[in-house]
């Protein structure tokens, strides 16, 4: 366990030094939904009975999505990961006495947490002080606040587990540039990235609530402003639980199974 | 103690002609050839022995490393190493081994060296105080004193490898495996290297697996040869032996040159 903590700390020191990048994430972050609100508010100010979420739980989703942009994304892969697949770098993470599964967890996880670490607090520091209603409101309460951390730390496992898939299917494909030109938009549009859940087609939202997108961002995102709650927020949970598992194991099987394929050519 | 006995792997390998119609016609039909890598080799190493395994590019030397080190699967065969099968016993095995290859880097690229050798410690459970000797000791052996706090990306070739082979060591294996240390140095530094490697072998009675196309390496360090080609072992004995092939030779290349042609080994196949 000491081992996979060890990895996790020396990928966060390792990317906490880019200090310049997460200065430019924050910028672009806090601008991209400052401005989503802004055509939310238009939106809003017709009609604001015809949409599935109050105004302050869709500004404090907004701001909540953009600050942990780095945590709770898809989309963000190391490179280094697929391309010491391909070249055969991968040959010195086998000769360690660890699991290569938990190593690249640990090291994806850490990643995500360190870019976080660098951009989360500024963003929300200005969402709390911009005035109602484009700010971001307090939690209705602690409990529910601890029910969202909670979740937030099962989101962070599911993304990293669901992102450990895409790294082993190298094993199996040459590259995986064509996975992830597909998964990148249809994941960003199933989690709610681009629109919150709630505001799509009924039947639709059974489905992704059901499917491992619905337990990614979308289930912290919605308990902090209290769109979601009481027995609702723990089923979402459990969901989240069970995808954690799921994904998890899945990725394991494609890495043992991989690895007894595996060619290390050259060298 | 490493015993190898009859193991053989094998490869699958595509290939075309040249051109845009041998690509269109690869699109319904791919051609693809199994390429025998390592054809039913047997062999014996014995602690504290230093083994030169030699023979040209696509020999096979690297797939019989990569095998000894727990990272490929052979087709058949045995392989034991202090009663651990490699590849089944992976994680248990690997602790005792240290492996470097010299094409590849195990060191964090952007963070100081020092930072690298306390995360290996940490994924070997190195005792302190195990880990503080060898620390010590490779420092200052392998001059390595103000490459610690430098970052990876820093370093020239010679100042990496040189705290790779510290890195593979820090955890006292008891088998080495070099795949390639010496590529791409300068005498400075292969020299330094070879005399640490002799050192080493003397002082703690590591046993050394040594790959490489430098028959200097081989002639300073080894006592025994392995000779592959085509994926067979075809010669095992001493330097002295290989000497007798060719008592007048200019350089140790023509001698490997010579040695290579008397056992009719080509580059290997693809």
């Amino acid at each position: 366990m000491k081992a996979y903590f060890s990895y996790f700390r020396m990928r966060l020191i390792h990317s906490l030094q880019y200090r310049t990048a997460a200065l430019a994430g924050v910028a672009t972050q806090f601008f991209w939904g400052f401005m989503e609100i802004q055509l939310y508010r238009a939106f809003y100010s017709e009609h604001a009975d015809a949409f599935p979420m109050t105004l302050s739980s869709l500004v404090s989703y907004i701001w909540l999505r953009q600050a942990f942009l780095m945590l709770f994304n898809t989309w963000t892969f190391e490179g280094e990961l697929f391309k010491s697949i391909l070249d055969g770098n991968v040959a010195y993470e086998l000769v360690r006495p660890a699991d290569l599964y938990f190593m690249w967890f640990a090291r994806t996880a850490a990643v995500r947490v360190s870019k976080t670490l660098l951009r989360f607090w500024p963003i929300l520091l200005v969402a709390f002080l911009l005035p109602a209603p484009i700010g971001m409101q307090l939690p209705p309460s602690t409990g529910t606040f601890a029910l969202f951390m909670l979740s937030g730390f099962l989101t962070l496992g599911v993304t990293v587990a669901f992102t450990m898939i895409v790294y082993f299917s190298c094993f199996y494909t040459v590259s995986a540039d064509g996975i992830r030109a597909i998964l990148t938009p249809v994941s960003e549009l199933l989690t709610g990235g681009l629109l919150p859940i709630p505001f799509m087609p009924a039947f639709f939202q059974k489905i992704i609530t059901l499917s491992p997108f619905g337990a990614m961002m979308n289930a912290p995102l919605r308990i902090y402003s209290g769109n979601i709650t009481g027995i609702e927020a723990g089923k979402i949970m459990l969901l989240q639980l069970f995808w954690l598992i799921a994904l998890t194991l899945v990725g394991m099987l494609l890495q043992r199974r991989g690895m007894k394929k595996l060619m290390v050519a050259g060298g | 103690m490493i015993k190898v006995k009859n193991l053989t792997k094998t490869y699958r390998v595509s290939r075309r002609d040249a051109g845009f119609w041998a690509s269109v016609k690869a699109l319904g039909k791919r051609e693809t050839k199994t390429v025998t890598a390592l054809d039913n080799i047997s062999f014996t190493v014995n602690p504290g022995e230093i083994v030169g395994y030699i023979g040209p590019n696509g020999a096979g030397k690297s797939s019989t490393v990569k095998i000894l080190s727990g990272i490929l699967t052979p087709d058949s065969g045995e392989v034991t190493v202090n009663g651990l099968i490699p590849w089944k016993h992976r994680k248990k095995y690997v602790s005792d081994i240290g492996v470097v290859f010299g094409q590849r880097t195990q060191l964090w690229w952007d963070v100081p060296v020092i930072d690298s050798f306390e995360l290996l410690k940490d994924i070997y459970k190195t005792d302190d105080a195990v880990y503080r000797r060898n620390l010590s000791l490779l420092t200052e052996r392998l001059d390595l004193q103000l490459l610690l706090r430098t970052p990876t990306r820093q370093l020239s070739l010679g100042q990496r490898m040189r705290c790779e082979i510290a890195a593979s060591l820090l955890h006292d294996p008891k088998i080495l495996f070099l795949d390639e240390p010496t590529i791409g140095l300068d005498a400075v530094s292969k020299i330094a290297i070879r005399a640490f490697i002799k050192e080493l072998n003397r002082e703690k009675g590591t046993t050394v697996i040594l790959t490489t196309h430098d028959m200097q390496d081989v002639e300073a360090l080894s006592d025994r040869i392995l000779l592959i080609g085509n994926g067979r072992i075809l010669m095992d004995g001493a330097f002295e032996d290989v000497k007798k092939i060719k008592p007048d030779y200019a350089s140790l290349d023509e001698l490997a040159f010579h040695l290579y042609r008397r056992y009719g080994i080509t580059g290997g196949e693809a």
